[in-house]
């Protein structure tokens, strides 16, 4: 699903944020991404979303080479793939359906379609009963689980997460990644980044670990 | 150039068992105007929502249109003021007091009959008199005298309307030749005098409108540009998740036509109002004049043509602000 041939990324200024990375995520697998902050996990998750692009070697998502996407080929890539962020990313000014709602609006969907794939979404992270509330009134829990359910709302085969637990408690953050674990169990492809080591330590799935822009460990994810 | 089509996924377990199918082109076209007619509502609902500002923006438009759609407008009516009089450069050619009605008739046989001349109308001293009691209001006036003062008048109209000038200077002056005549006057040079100079109004407020038209264009630019940077995040996000260029541009587009259009119509409310205003005034100075001359507003073609304009300029204002400002915003 994901394939890395020897990637390095260096930001203007001569920062190399990854250097020759190697591993293939195999579709449908979930596993996890860590290190210390700086380490490179980002950055990682934005070359595949196509937010970067790479200096050096291919990547390679579903066997499609990302260097050969141009400009326009971008938004289509994305919509094949579900993000869900730190700080959620969510508008402030539109209601929890609305922001579910996007991805479908932006793929042209019907107003009939729309409705029942954003209610399915809400309901499979349990929010369906919050479908006309403003994210503000929200917790922060909550507001991420809205995140989620965007990122799945056009079920992509692919999710990606960068910290989607960084701003919770403990609690919070475990169901946060069972969620994450039943969208993998249903065959999704599932990438998240985090540095809580306790708790994903917990979940035995693979652990990627980077170190100052290499992989100093795939747990079990074969290296390319 | 060969565009590599991005794979459908075809996701495992049973996501994905309901994913919709590829449309055709018919339903393609319909949920493109579907799709448009959302953004098209949407975008006008967004002006809505903070109506003092757009209030503020459309009026501002609305002003700069009026001022040159009203300034034409005005001239319109000066210049269907100045065709009822301008049918062409005529000569009145005053016969010798002397002269009588047949030799009169005569003359204008024999006038007829010049090349240079299209037509001669003879105007009998009687009817001139008539003529003139009818139009001047000095009809009592004219009771007091024992006899009629007028001559009789010929109107030529020469054979070329749009002769050069010297051609019927050339005319007149033989016109004053003949033993008859007493006197042959160019009539409604000052007509085309009028004309040329409405002509150079007209180029005038051309200029001014086109100046007000860029006017409009950077107004509408800015506006939308303020627009792009509140909704920056929403920007970064649409882009995030897979929203084209297409998409997002979409509803700055709109906005901007919708502030084109609806300034203009508030600019033809502005310029009706102000000839609701000038009717009364023009009623009486017509009067005075014994003409029987209406204000007429401004024409359906040429409030349509305010319309289309203010359409045309509020989008093209906002390609202008689009094309600079979006593509700066990317997601990082």
């Amino acid at each position: 699903m994901i394939r890395f041939d020897n990637v390095s990324k260096r930001y203007p200024g001569g920062f190399e944020a990854l250097s020759g990375l190697n591993f293939h995520l195999p579709r449908g697998q979930m596993a996890f991404l860590t290190g210390h902050s700086g380490a490179g996990k980002s950055t990682l998750l934005k070359l595949v979303a196509l937010i970067e692009r790479a200096d050096k070697g291919q990547i390679f998502i579903d066997d499609q080479n990302l260097a050969r996407v141009r400009k326009r080929g971008i938004p289509h890539l994305r919509r094949r793939i579900g993000m869900i962020f730190q700080n959620h990313r969510l508008l402030f000014d539109r209601t929890v359906f609305d922001n579910v709602a996007l991805p479908l609006v932006i793929s042209g969907y019907s107003t009939d379609e729309l409705g029942r794939r954003v209610r399915a979404a809400l309901d499979k992270v349990g929010l369906l009963s919050k479908e006309r509330a403003y994210p503000v009134t929200l917790s922060g829990g909550e507001q991420q689980r809205v995140g989620i359910a965007r990122a799945v709302v056009n079920k992509p085969a692919l999710l990606l997460a960068d910290e989607p637990t960084g701003n919770l408690d403990p609690d919070l953050s475990q169901e946060i990644m069972q969620l994450f674990s039943q969208f993998n169990q249903v065959g999704v492809t599932v990438l998240i980044a985090s540095h809580d080591l306790d708790l994903i330590s917990h979940m035995h799935y693979p652990i990627l670990r980077l170190k100052q822009g290499r992989l100093i460990e795939t747990g079990g994810i074969p290296a390319t | 150039m060969k565009r590599r089509q991005p794979q459908r996924v075809a996701p495992t377990g049973g996501q994905g068992a309901t994913r919709r199918q590829r449309p055709g082109i018919g339903q393609g076209l319909r949920n493109y105007g579907r799709i448009h007619a959302q953004v098209l509502v949407s975008s006008l609902g967004r002006l809505y929502r903070a109506p003092f500002s757009s209030l503020m923006t459309i009026a501002v438009i609305a002003i700069a249109l009026s001022l040159p759609s009203g300034l034409l407008a005005l001239l319109d009516n000066l210049q269907r003021l100045n065709e009822g009089w301008d049918s062409g450069t005529s000569i009145s050619l005053f016969l010798k007091e002397a002269a009588t009605d047949a030799q009169a008739d005569r003359l204008a046989d024999e006038l007829r009959g010049w090349p240079r001349i299209h037509s001669a109308t003879v105007l009998h001293r009687d009817q001139a008199l008539a003529e003139f009691r009818e139009l001047s209001g000095f009809g009592e006036a004219l009771e007091a005298l024992d006899e009629n003062p007028l001559p009789s008048v010929l109107v030529i109209q020469p054979a070329a309307p749009t002769a050069p000038d010297q051609a019927i200077e050339s005319l007149v002056d033989d016109l004053n030749r003949l033993p008859l005549v007493e006197m042959a006057q160019l009539d409604l040079q000052w007509v085309k005098r009028l004309g040329a100079l409405m002509e150079i109004g007209r180029r005038g407020i051309l200029v001014v409108g086109a100046l007000l038209a860029l006017a409009v264009l950077l107004i509408v630019g800015n506006t939308i540009r303020l627009d792009i940077q509140n909704r920056r995040e929403e920007i970064e996000v649409t882009k995030l998740i897979g929203g084209t260029d297409a998409f997002i541009r979409r509803p700055f587009l709109y906005t901007g036509l919708w502030y084109g259009l609806l300034g203009a119509a508030l600019a033809w409310a502005l310029v009706a109002g102000g000839f609701y205003l000038l009717d009364a005034p023009a009623r009486q100075l017509a009067g005075l004049y014994n003409s029987g001359f209406l204000l007429a507003a401004p024409s359906l073609q040429a409030t349509g043509l305010l319309l289309l304009a203010g359409i045309a300029l509020g989008l093209a204002g906002s390609w202008l602000a689009v094309g600079r400002h979006l593509s700066d915003i990317e997601p990082s």
